[in-house]
């Protein structure tokens, strides 16, 4: 469990991050989402320390964060940014090896580790070890930054904006890729973004910042279902909220009995993809695939208006 | 395209610079390529290369030097361009030596002889025709070590056959031979030596400059005001500066320092040598990504690890660039010290120029040139060397 408690920053009197409290639970993604100059960033960075508070503390497990030395607090925190920072004089395999190396675990153990997050990342350990960061494409590139990250199986991930590198329909793979493997580690990841769409997506809570204030803090679903201030409905977008929730919920929520023609969809489609379905092709319902069940366009319609 | 647009159709497939070479060489014949006098002082009377020797010579020499400059000309040929240089540089060495034994036949005792402005002209042309060829060929940095030691061992082997020994600067030579040993050593000592100090010095500067950014602009600023003394006011300064200290603290003089001599001659080389350290330290330094920095710091690299496994690495071709600097200008200061009684290689120069005796000043001057020059081929190797990450992946 990871406790921010009144965590303020100032720069040249003026807070930066103003005395912002929250609580992050082990296992989970917290996205911190905000307009460029929010404090979002100065937040995550006073978490390992690359910016020292002005006053409040950062609790990891109970352990004030202030009580050891900045560098060794930051090999037990994992930390991936924008333009994921590779060494290109070093292998991917000497990039992903470097917190480990640092840690000074065995050399068999870094070049295990590497392998299986290499593998992890779907990318074939005796193809890639060797090669340089260069010779990578930028979605590669920033796998690797993530499995570097994740090296020494940190308490905490954190990430800054670690797709805004990459073009739409890589970020979303890697946005997948990312949920996907946190699951399978069980990884705690706390990740700043400015795209309320990657936070959606990713996370399991959502802190949103406006002016160095950290002004709601909700489940994706209670952000966009009662936005807290009228900044937190702008960064959701008015006329997207419908389909946003939509967008969290899969099809075998709102799955009934019953008949429906033409293509099926997977039930752990979202009721966004449902919905275009339905409208695209003219149908009221939908036959959901491996089931006789199907779910419909007036189901989905009473759900994207429940929130009430 | 650009090619077929830009070249007439009659010079296609033809080197633009190997045609410029050839015009240049053709156009260099015209001058006097030796020089006969009938001492080491007077002014002499300059010989066409076909008059220094009989046909019998001259002929086969001249053919084979346009042979030479000719093989430059194909574009797509480096190999051929660098062997038509080759043969067009033995060509030159021939004609020069031959042309020396023939000349100095019924010349009397004291005559000399000397190469002659167009002997340097097509000498400059032919080593430009090599580079240009090299150059093409793109040799690796192992290669490039092959090819220089080559090139100096056939040096060595041509002034140890003594073919050189009748021209002029060999008579020269042959009446210093120890003092050139000498003066080759203290040459080395004041610009090797200096580089030393001044990278000892400069490296922590230039580190400190770079994580003080506060020091930076100072720091930049008087060693760039250092560089633009002139030599010879620097020289000023130190006389009376050095002797000043040597009065205070008589140790120094036990140790040989002293206002004149080597002692200045070196400090003011290391000063000279800072600023070049010190900037490419620097530049070197923020050479390294910045999200690389920022990675470095945020996975709990301690200051120094970011420095010895990040920064340092990653600069260090452009450290080395500014140790390339430093050796070759320090290579050619190092003359002035002759100036001081400083020793070197300068001390033929200042000598040949106060007894205007030319051939006395070449022997100061070539060595230098060729030293600058094995130098800074040397540092290049080291540069493409020091570069971490293989070419493909660059």
């Amino acid at each position: 469990m990871i406790e921010i408690d009144r965590l303020t920053r100032l720069y040249d009197g003026k807070p930066a991050c103003d005395a912002v409290s929250m609580t992050i639970e082990t296992g989970t993604i917290t996205a911190i989402v905000g307009t460029s100059g929010s404090g979002k960033t100065t937040l995550l960075r006073m978490i390992n320390r690359l910016v020292e508070p002005s006053s409040g503390e950062v609790r990891i497990n109970g352990t004030p964060t202030h009580s050891e030395k900045p560098h060794l607090l930051r090999r037990r925190i994992g930390y991936a940014i924008q333009g994921h920072g590779l060494f290109p004089h070093h292998t991917v395999g000497r990039n992903i090896g470097a917190v480990p190396r640092l840690l000074g675990w065995p050399k068999d153990r870094i070049a295990a580790r590497v392998d299986e997050l290499l593998t992890l990342f779907s990318m074939d350990p005796s193809e890639f070890r060797d090669r340089f960061p260069a010779e990578l494409s930028g979605g590669q590139q920033q796998r690797v930054g993530v499995a570097r990250a994740l090296a020494s199986r940190p308490d905490l991930l954190l990430m800054d904006e670690p797709f805004g590198a990459l073009d739409p329909i890589i970020r979303t793979r890697a946005q997948d890729d990312l949920r996907q493997i946190q699951r399978h580690l069980g990884s705690t990841i706390l990740i700043v973004t400015h795209d309320m769409d990657e936070a959606i997506r990713l996370a399991d809570r959502i802190a949103v910042m406006d002016a160095g204030k950290l002004v709601q803090y909700g489940t994706p679903a209670e952000i966009i279902a009662h936005p807290a201030t009228p900044f937190v409905a702008e960064m959701v977008g008015e006329a997207d909220r419908p389909l946003r929730l939509l967008a969290l919920l899969q099809v075998s929520e709102l799955a009934e009995s019953g008949p429906a023609d033409g293509p099926e969809i997977a039930p752990d489609a979202t009721l966004r993809d449902a919905l275009s379905a339905c409208l695209w092709s003219g149908r009221e319902s939908l036959p959901v695939r491996g089931t006789t069940q199907r779910v419909t366009l007036e189901a989905i319609r009473s759900r994207a208006g429940a929130h009430a | 395209m650009s090619d077929t647009a830009t070249t007439p159709a009659g010079l296609r497939g033809l080197s633009p610079p190997g045609l410029l070479f050839a015009v240049l060489g053709a156009v260099s014949l015209l001058l006097p390529f030796m020089t006969l006098r009938a001492n080491r002082i007077v002014a002499g009377e300059g010989l066409p290369a076909w008059q220094i020797a009989e046909p019998g010579i001259t002929l086969p020499g001249l053919t084979v030097l346009a042979l030479g400059l000719a093989l430059g000309l194909p574009a797509s040929r480096p190999a051929l361009r660098l062997g038509g240089a080759l043969l067009a540089l033995a060509a030159l060495i021939f004609l020069l030596t031959n042309g020396a034994t023939a000349l100095m036949q019924d010349a009397g005792d004291y005559a000399r002889v000397s190469p002659a402005s167009g002997f340097w002209c097509l000498l400059a042309v032919t080593l430009l025709l090599a580079a240009d060829a090299l150059a093409q060929m793109r040799p690796g940095p192992a290669l490039r070590a092959v090819l220089l030691a080559g090139a100096l061992g056939a040096l060595w082997a041509t002034l140890a056959s003594g073919l050189l020994s009748e021209l002029s600067i060999g008579i020269e030579y042959a009446s210093r031979a120890s003092g050139f040993a000498r003066a080759t050593v203290r040459h080395l000592w004041l610009s090797l030596g200096s580089l030393a100090v001044a990278a000892a010095i400069g490296f922590p500067l230039g580190i400190a400059c770079h994580r003080v950014p506060a020091m930076r602009a100072a720091t930049l600023a008087t060693l760039s005001f250092v560089q633009t003394i002139p030599s010879l006011a620097m020289f000023g300064i130190m006389i009376p500066l050095l002797g000043a200290l040597v009065t205070a603290l008589p140790a120094l003089q036990a140790m040989g320092i002293a206002g004149i001599g080597f002692a200045p001659a070196f400090v003011a080389l290391v000063l000279y040598s800072l600023l070049p350290v010190v900037a490419n330290t620097v530049a070197g330094l923020d050479a390294a990504p910045k999200p690389a920095i920022e990675a470095a710091r945020g996975m709990g690299l301690t200051p120094m690890q970011r420095l010895w496994q990040v920064e340092l690495p990653l600069g260090l071709p452009v450290l080395l660039a500014g140790v390339r600097i430093v050796l070759v200008q320090n290579i050619g200061l190092a003359v002035i010290a002759g100036l001081i009684g400083g020793g070197g290689y300068g001390t033929f120069v200042f000598q040949g120029l106060n007894q205007t005796a030319t051939d006395l000043i070449l022997l100061g001057a070539l060595p230098t040139v060729l030293l600058a020059m094995v130098a800074a081929i040397t540092m290049d190797i080291l540069v493409d060397l020091s570069r971490r990450t293989p070419e493909h992946a660059r």
